[in-house]
């Protein structure tokens, strides 16, 4: 990261457009919305970066790394989780252009946000790593942009690296979107060469929008986020008419009449303006505390001059895996019910409701878009709200019909209705895999222990495969993308989408500590498979439960009949027995230690659980649970 | 003493350490003696085995710790400490019978010119066997020590040679038999658990320790510490590792052969009369540590010095020793009686329980499961849970 600027001083980059044109004023003729669509870690945002520097919105001084990967979260990991759009000004043959840019995120759990990204936009720049080639999610996003109408325009990046093969992957893309490979443009995020280029090819490809400018006022809400100065912060896209600001709004879905207090552009910090009109993207705010009140997908009008059709909105994002989360501390119930409420009002996918645990205590049942997205949720619940969580291992939507007919929807293990069972259904996904065709024997292999069914394959190049399966979701959720890389060197690269439920022969595993049923161990497997996941989770937590002062048991058991047995046997000694002298403060300081670590354990029953476990205990992570025990 | 030290705040500018508590304990010294003829494979202490370090040489290494003395005076004159008589006196090590019994009086001389003897003080010094001839030790009972802790660690010689300790175990019973013919009293000091110890080596040593006539036994359980050779030893392969389990074992045999032989127990490692210098480290009384690494308690002031002895020399030259210092507020210096009290056969008050907010319902799980009990106002370990102190306390403090 820190080489990449002294880099991009080596090439010359200076600002194109003499002047912005003004928003709200801005004929549509010069207006060029497009987003940024790439696998994860193509260099989408990087590529960002070099169009801030070029366009000038950005100095030099003040640019970083991914400079729209603005929360400490994206940027601790590197990679985008939210779509970013801003306003660049640009000028070719002595004409002056707005571009509206959207960066997007790469990564499967938040495809929701690029579709919402790709309805503001009338082109794509889809990226690919030229080291990498296709890969799953250039596809997947690929598809969606064809979908949505848009321009498509190919671009190979980081053509500065040694690995890069730049003409073998043109070929593909252009296989893939037809044309010629030297339609596709060479550019590297990193040092800038190609995106001057880029931009103007921009201005050129991609229509400019043709929104009814006298029309009664339409805007497209394509996000909502919540800012705790500013209350909720609308993005939208005009599609026809215009909006200025002190005008009063309507929203479309609910006829709620609002004040609009601000409305501006983003460029890159957000610059008010007099108005927006069609074409435009930006933003608008209006004193609402609610995300739920500014929707994403309803449309917004005037009061004064409302229009009468509404555009046409999103899918809402479904939570595609579920988990319990409980705080460690009963007593911080009330806290993370807050904490919830406030975190949903940035992040309207997060769905959730209370739940009780016989273990746990009272939490919540939350419903998430993948494991990458379960993961941010907690970790920004810990660290924004000082929480110290527990979350149950992920679960997908069994639908299950007992013998007498009754229905349940199981989005809990636990929950697993007791009784004759008729039938039980699970969430099944269409899966693409691509990866270079050395592989195939082996993802053929991971998906079959995956209960997998292939769909096709197909070769998108000399050497690279697109394999369809359909697997369960269940069966993938987990630790199946882990596999994936592992198994084929990083190369293989994964996209689901939901693709209805199918009935399985399924069972609920249970799981006794000192023979008592501890519900946030319960799982629901497929009938072949119990033996082994009784045996894996037993070992497992007999490796992660510390010591006590007693033995502790552990069963798996299906229904009554106990499948497999492990224990954790008692300590028989818990003093430190050397020579000290006068070091007190040594042993204070261990003393403080042990109390930290004792808050990361959940008691259940009379027996001492590391928070953590209820996560390792089922995943297949054989480094886990390293803690040696004699 | 310990492998790293503390992070603490640095010595105060003024040079002074008021007391921070009102009412006034007894007063103690550690001087710590950092040489050793050779480093044992499982020792950390701070101790260093050249007999020169750039300029600074063993035999007159007690001048450097007589003028931390000499500072130490003034500062706790200047800080506003009543004048006080050392109760006792221990030097430790390293092997502190490497110092002749010369610069050993000179260190005597000065602590008691400037504080005082109480006329019952104990003045004990560490030896190792093979630095402690008869002759040595009537030197030492004549310059006034009257208490001598042996590091025997065992009687096994597989043990010994396990342990790297290079003395014969048949010296310790002629050491032993001269000091109670000076007069003077003693303890050993034994290691528990080391690597290939079986249950019979272990119960034969304790048999021979009970059996020479010491008034006192320290048995410590090993621990293997980061970077001594030992913990590579057993990373390798080459030892195979500590077994907590036959540790409990094995502390159970010490304690039932020692209280057999009149030894009672009276804190998680030591049995027999106990030693007054070890209760002021327990009782959070005032000490002052002298020497590189030494650490010092006066008041709730907690601090430590630099460990290297050039270092701590130079600094010393400039100054003060000391590395870093800590300031214990009210409710650290009751968790620190709780975690140093509850090791003792005497338990803590009640009434410091109730101070730390600790409630009968907290404690309660405990008595009846039989490792606490309540006598005399105090609450103690009992037999059973004599094994699981730390456990105990850390439930105290947070359930
Ligand atoms: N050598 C080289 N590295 C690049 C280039 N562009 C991006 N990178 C590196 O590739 C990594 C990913 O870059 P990002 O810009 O965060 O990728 P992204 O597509 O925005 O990633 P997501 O938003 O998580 O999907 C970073 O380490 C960048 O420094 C390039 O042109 N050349
Ligand atoms: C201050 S030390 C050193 C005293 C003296 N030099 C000797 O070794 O005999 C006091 C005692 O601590 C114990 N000890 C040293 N290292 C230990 C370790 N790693 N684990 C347990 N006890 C230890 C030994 O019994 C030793 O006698
Ligand atoms: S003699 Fe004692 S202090 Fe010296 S190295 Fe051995 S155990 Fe450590
Ligand atoms: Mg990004």
């Amino acid at each position: 990261m820190a080489k990449l600027h002294s880099s991009i001083n080596e090439v010359y980059l200076s600002p194109r457009a003499r002047s912005a044109l003004e928003p709200s004023l801005t004929d549509q003729d010069q207006i060029r919305n497009f987003c940024i669509i790439a696998h994860i870690d193509h260099g989408k945002s990087t590529l960002a970066d070099r169009m801030l520097q070029l366009t000038g919105i950005v100095e030099d001084r003040q640019m970083r790394a991914q400079y729209l990967d603005r929360m400490d979260i994206e940027r601790e990991r590197g990679i985008t989780i939210k779509s970013q759009a801003v306003r660049l000004p640009w000028e070719l043959d002595n004409k002056t252009f707005a571009l509206n840019m959207i960066d997007t995120p790469g990564h499967v759990d938040f495809t929701y946000e690029v579709s919402r990204s790709l309805a503001a936009c009338e082109g794509a720049v889809l990226l690919v790593d030229a080291a990498q080639g296709i890969e799953a999610q250039t596809l997947a996003n690929l598809y969606l942009a064809m979908e949505n109408d848009l321009e498509i325009i190919p671009v190979l990046n980081k053509i500065d690296l040694p690995a890069a093969q730049t003409e073998k992957y043109a070929e593909e893309l252009a296989n893939l979107i037809g044309g010629s490979p030297d339609d596709c443009l060479r550019v590297s995020g990193k040092t800038g060469v190609g995106v001057e280029e880029l931009l103007d090819r921009i201005v050129q490809r991609v229509p400019a929008p043709t929104g009814d400018i006298n029309a009664p006022a339409r805007a497209m809400i394509f996000d909502s986020v919540y800012d705790s100065y500013r209350g909720v912060v609308t993005y939208v896209r005009m599609i026809d008419g215009r909006l200025s600001s002190r005008e009063q709004i309507q929203m479309m879905s609910t006829r709620a009449v609002h004040e609009l207090l601000e409305i501006g552009v983003i460029s890159p910090e957000p610059v008010v303006t007099k108005g927006l009109a069609a074409g435009e993207v930006g933003y608008l705010i209006t004193g609402v505390k609610d995300v739920r009140l500014s929707k994403v997908g309803d449309t917004v009008t005037t009061k004064d001059k409302p229009a009468k059709l509404s555009l046409k909105g999103y899918a809402e994002p479904k939570p595609m895996v579920f988990s319990g989360i409980y705080p460690i501390d009963g007593s911080d119930y009330p806290n993370l019910r807050e904490a919830l409420d406030k975190l949903r009002l940035s992040d309207a996918s997060l769905v959730y409701e209370p739940e009780t645990s016989a273990a746990l205590g009272f939490g919540f049942r939350c419903g998430f878009l993948g494991l990458l997205h379960l993961e941010i949720i907690t970790e920004r619940l810990e660290r924004e709200f000082n929480l110290s969580l527990i979350a149950t291992a992920p679960s997908v939507v069994y639908q299950v019909t007992r013998e007498d007919n009754t229905e349940f929807i199981v989005t809990n293990p636990s929950e697993f209705p007791e009784g004759k069972i008729k039938v039980v259904k699970e969430p099944i996904v269409k899966a693409t895999i691509l990866s270079p065709k050395d592989y195939v024997g082996t993802i053929m292999d991971l998906c079959q222990t995956r209960r997998g069914t292939m769909i096709d394959m197909q070769y998108l190049g000399e050497d690279r495969v697109q394999l369809r399966y359909q697997l369960p979701l269940a069966e993938i959720v987990f630790d199946f993308f882990d596999q994936l890389k592992s198994k084929t060197q990083g190369y293989g690269s994964l996209d689901y989408e939901e693709a209805g439920y199918l009935p399985g022969d399924l069972v609920k595993v249970d799981l006794l500590l000192q023979g008592e049923k501890v519900d946030a161990f319960s799982s629901i497997v497929h009938k072949d498979k119990a033996y082994g996941h009784g045996t894996k989770i037993t070992s497992k937590l007999r490796e992660l439960i510390p010591r006590q002062q007693f033995e502790v048991p552990i069963q798996a058991a299906v229904g009554s009949r106990i499948i497999a047995r492990e224990s954790v046997r008692a300590v028989r000694k818990d003093v430190l027995a050397k020579c000290y002298g006068g070091d007190i403060s040594r042993k204070r300081k261990l003393l403080e230690k042990q109390k930290e670590g004792k808050k990361r354990m959940k008691m259940v029953g009379r027996v001492e659980v590391p928070q953590d476990a209820f996560i390792k205990a089922l995943s297949s992570d054989e480094t886990s649970g390293t803690e040696k025990k004699k | 003493m310990s492998a790293s030290l503390p992070l603490g705040l640095p010595w105060p500018e003024s040079n002074l350490i008021p007391p921070r508590f009102d009412d006034l304990k007894t007063f103690h010294a550690y001087v710590h003696i950092p040489f050793c003829e050779f480093r044992c494979g499982y020792c950390d202490f701070n101790t260093y085995t050249a007999k020169e370090i750039g300029g600074l040489s063993q035999s007159s290494f007690h001048e450097s710790l007589i003028t931390e003395i000499d500072a130490s005076a003034k500062i706790l004159e200047n800080s506003g400490y009543q004048k006080r008589s050392l109760s006792t006196l221990f030097f430790g090590g390293g092997t502190p019978s490497l110092f002749t019994s010369n610069q050993i009086e000179q260190i005597m001389t000065s602590l008691k010119g400037h504080y005082g003897f109480l006329p019952d003080i104990e003045i004990t010094l560490e030896a190792n066997p093979e630095s402690a001839s008869p002759k040595y030790l009537e030197q030492l009972a004549a310059v006034g020590v009257n208490r001598i802790s042996l590091g025997v660690q065992s009687f096994d010689p597989k043990v010994l040679a396990t342990l790297e300790r290079v003395h014969d175990p048949d010296k310790v019973g002629p050491i032993l038999k001269a000091a109670a013919e000076l007069g003077l009293e003693s303890s050993l000091d034994l290691i528990y658990g080391a690597p290939n110890e079986s249950l019979d080596s272990w119960r034969k040593t304790v048999e021979i320790a009970a059996s020479m006539g010491t008034g006192h036994v320290s048995a410590y359980s090993l621990i293997v510490e980061p970077g001594t050779k030992l913990a590579r030893q057993i990373k390798v392969g080459e030892l195979p590792e500590t077994d907590d389990d036959l540790d409990a074992e094995k502390f159970e045999i010490a304690d039932q052969v020692f209280q057999a032989n009149g030894l009672p127990w009276y804190e998680v490692a030591n049995w027999g009369k106990p030693s007054k210098h070890n209760h002021a480290y327990w009782g959070s009384a005032d000490w002052w540590g002298f020497g590189p690494g030494a650490h010092s308690h006066l008041s709730g002031n907690r601090f430590w010095n630099t460990k290297h002895p050039l270092s701590y020399q130079k600094q010393l030259a400039n100054g003060s020793p000391v590395a870093g210092i800590e300031y214990i507020d009210a409710r650290t210096n009751l968790e620190e009686r709780l975690m140093l009290e509850l090791r003792t056969s005497t338990g803590i008050p009640l009434k410091v329980l109730a101070e730390l907010g600790i409630i009968k319902s907290t404690i309660d799980p405990f008595v009846l499961d039989g490792s606490l009990k309540i006598e005399n106002e105090n609450l103690a370990v009992t037999a059973a849970g004599r094994l699981f102190v730390d456990r105990i306390v850390l439930q105290l403090l947070t359930n």
